[in-house]
């Protein structure tokens, strides 16, 4: 296959960066989106010229690290796929694909294709997490848990902060991920403590770090590689307003 | 944002459910229209009844209008003042499956509260008088819905009305904590789409009806 791929280039968060255009010949189908750069790069590297930076990890869709919006897609055409499990395959020879970083004001582009997703972990910061002792870890059946309220958990747990769900969000939302992790510990026992200051806090920290807020539109959970559903968006505003009628 | 877009859907229910009764005649049209005022008396004055509402509804526009520019502005500072168009690349320029419906909200909204103005200083103050002036609601109805391009502006104004319900009214739901499933989802959006359509429908029928040459 022979592409001509269209991507975005920055020097650091001060340029004010375009798109590039350059020709990736002989591509095979197998090969992942982010093999595919890699070729490229290379190629730009032989050339003498600065390879196009972007983040990657696992590259088995399972991390969250990799993420890039292709033809103006997050994550690019295909269904619950990160970009790293996105195979060439899904394009046609002669193509031309245009590639990009995520695109939100919380979300700043460090150089090309790679943002800074500091901010998820500052909301994390802000409510993710549960009260547990320490010491010996208890015996897995100790505290028990509904299996439907495990499985709806598991599938929040899913979440892999990859902020598809923002980049995808006409309003710039993280309403997708905040919903997420609150749905993910607020169904378990052990998340119940602090379920109503989670909400409160981790919704206040989305917030503050200028993220936008949600008008139902739904374009987060296409774009969403784990398939995370809109009805947790509607799970977390029950906690928020559960915590109205809560002590804090 | 929600709960005040709940309040002014009862109100349009309650304001198509009386449009209707244009069909009575004019007798009846223009009793129900003076019964509006007589709501609630002995114990609420003349004309008590319909000023708490009139006072609830403008309550209600404010909440709406006042909610939906605090959103329009962080989602404008969140994406650049860009919303869904913020890429480089023209290939998805509606995204994975937005909606036209999600689409027009913010401006559909906008063109509504205009025709709020308009509909108002006609049928209500009868300032803008398209076929001629009358003390009786109903006359003010058949001589304005006679004409067509009154019927024309009405029309569209209802179909930004339908297009800002059908997206609105599943927000709405969804954002109070309703939407618990996606089997639930899917039950909210018929919600939404069959009030949508049962608003609309039942506002156009008077003015066609009208125009039509089927009452007056």
């Amino acid at each position: 296959m022979n592409i001509t791929l269209r991507v975005w280039r920055q020097r650091n968060s001060d340029d004010a960066g375009g798109m590039q255009t350059y020709q990736v010949t002989d591509v095979s189908p197998d090969m992942s989106f982010l093999e595919m750069l890699d070729v490229l790069n290379e190629n730009l590297t032989i050339a003498g010229e600065d390879p196009i930076a972007f983040d990657s990890d696992c590259r088995e869709g399972i991390c969250g690290m990799c993420g890039l919006v292709i033809n103006g897609l997050a994550h690019g055409p295909k269904e619950r796929v990160t970009t790293c499990q996105l195979h060439m395959r899904s394009f046609s020879d002669g193509d031309v694909i245009d590639v990009e970083p995520w695109r939100a004001e919380p979300f700043t582009v460090i150089k090309d294709l790679i943002v800074d997703r500091g901010a998820f972990d500052r909301i994390i910061q802000a409510g993710g997490f549960i009260t547990a002792p320490t010491g010996t870890a208890p015996d897995a059946h100790a505290v028990p848990v509904p299996k439907a309220d495990a499985d709806a958990a598991f599938d929040a747990a899913t979440c892999i902060g990859c902020g598809a769900c923002v980049a995808a969000c006409p309003n710039g939302s993280a309403s997708l991920f905040v919903a997420a992790k609150v749905t993910h510990l607020g169904l378990l026992p052990q998340g119940q403590p602090e379920r109503h200051s989670r909400a409160l806090d981790m919704v206040a920290q989305a917030d503050l770090e200028g993220f936008g807020g949600c008008t139902q539109i739904g374009e987060c959970t296409a774009a969403c590689p784990k398939g995370i559903q809109i009805d947790l968006i509607s799970r977390l505003n029950r906690d928020v307003l559960g915590a109205l009628t809560h002590r804090a | 944002m929600a709960i005040s877009g709940l309040v002014l859907i009862l109100f349009l229910l309650a304001h198509m459910y009386g449009n209707l009764k244009v069909f009575e005649g004019q007798d009846a049209f223009d009793s129900y229209s003076h019964h509006l005022r007589e709501l609630g008396e002995p114990i609420l004055p003349y004309g008590g009844a319909l000023w708490i509402i009139r006072v609830v509804l403008l309550a209600a526009i404010v909440v709406h209008a006042v909610s939906a520019i605090i959103l329009w502005r962080r989602a404008r500072r969140a994406t650049g003042g860009k919303g869904g168009a913020r890429y480089a690349s023209s290939k998805a320029p509606r995204g994975a499956q937005r909606s036209y419906a999600s689409f027009t909200l913010r401006w559909g909204g906008v063109t509504i509260a205009l025709f709020v103005i308009y509909h108002l200083l006609h049928l209500t103050t009868n300032t803008i008088a398209p076929g001629g002036a009358s003390d009786s609601p109903y006359e003010r109805v058949v001589n304005g819905f006679s004409i067509w391009w009154v019927v024309l502006s009405y029309t569209i104004a209802l179909i930004a009305l339908a297009f800002h319900l059908r997206h609105g009214i599943w927000a709405a739901m969804a954002t109070l904590g309703a939407n618990t499933s996606p089997k639930r989802r899917k039950n909210l959006n018929i919600v939404a789409v069959v009030v949508a359509a049962v608003i609309v429908v039942g506002f156009l029928i008077p003015p066609y009806a009208v125009l039509l040459g089927l009452v007056g």
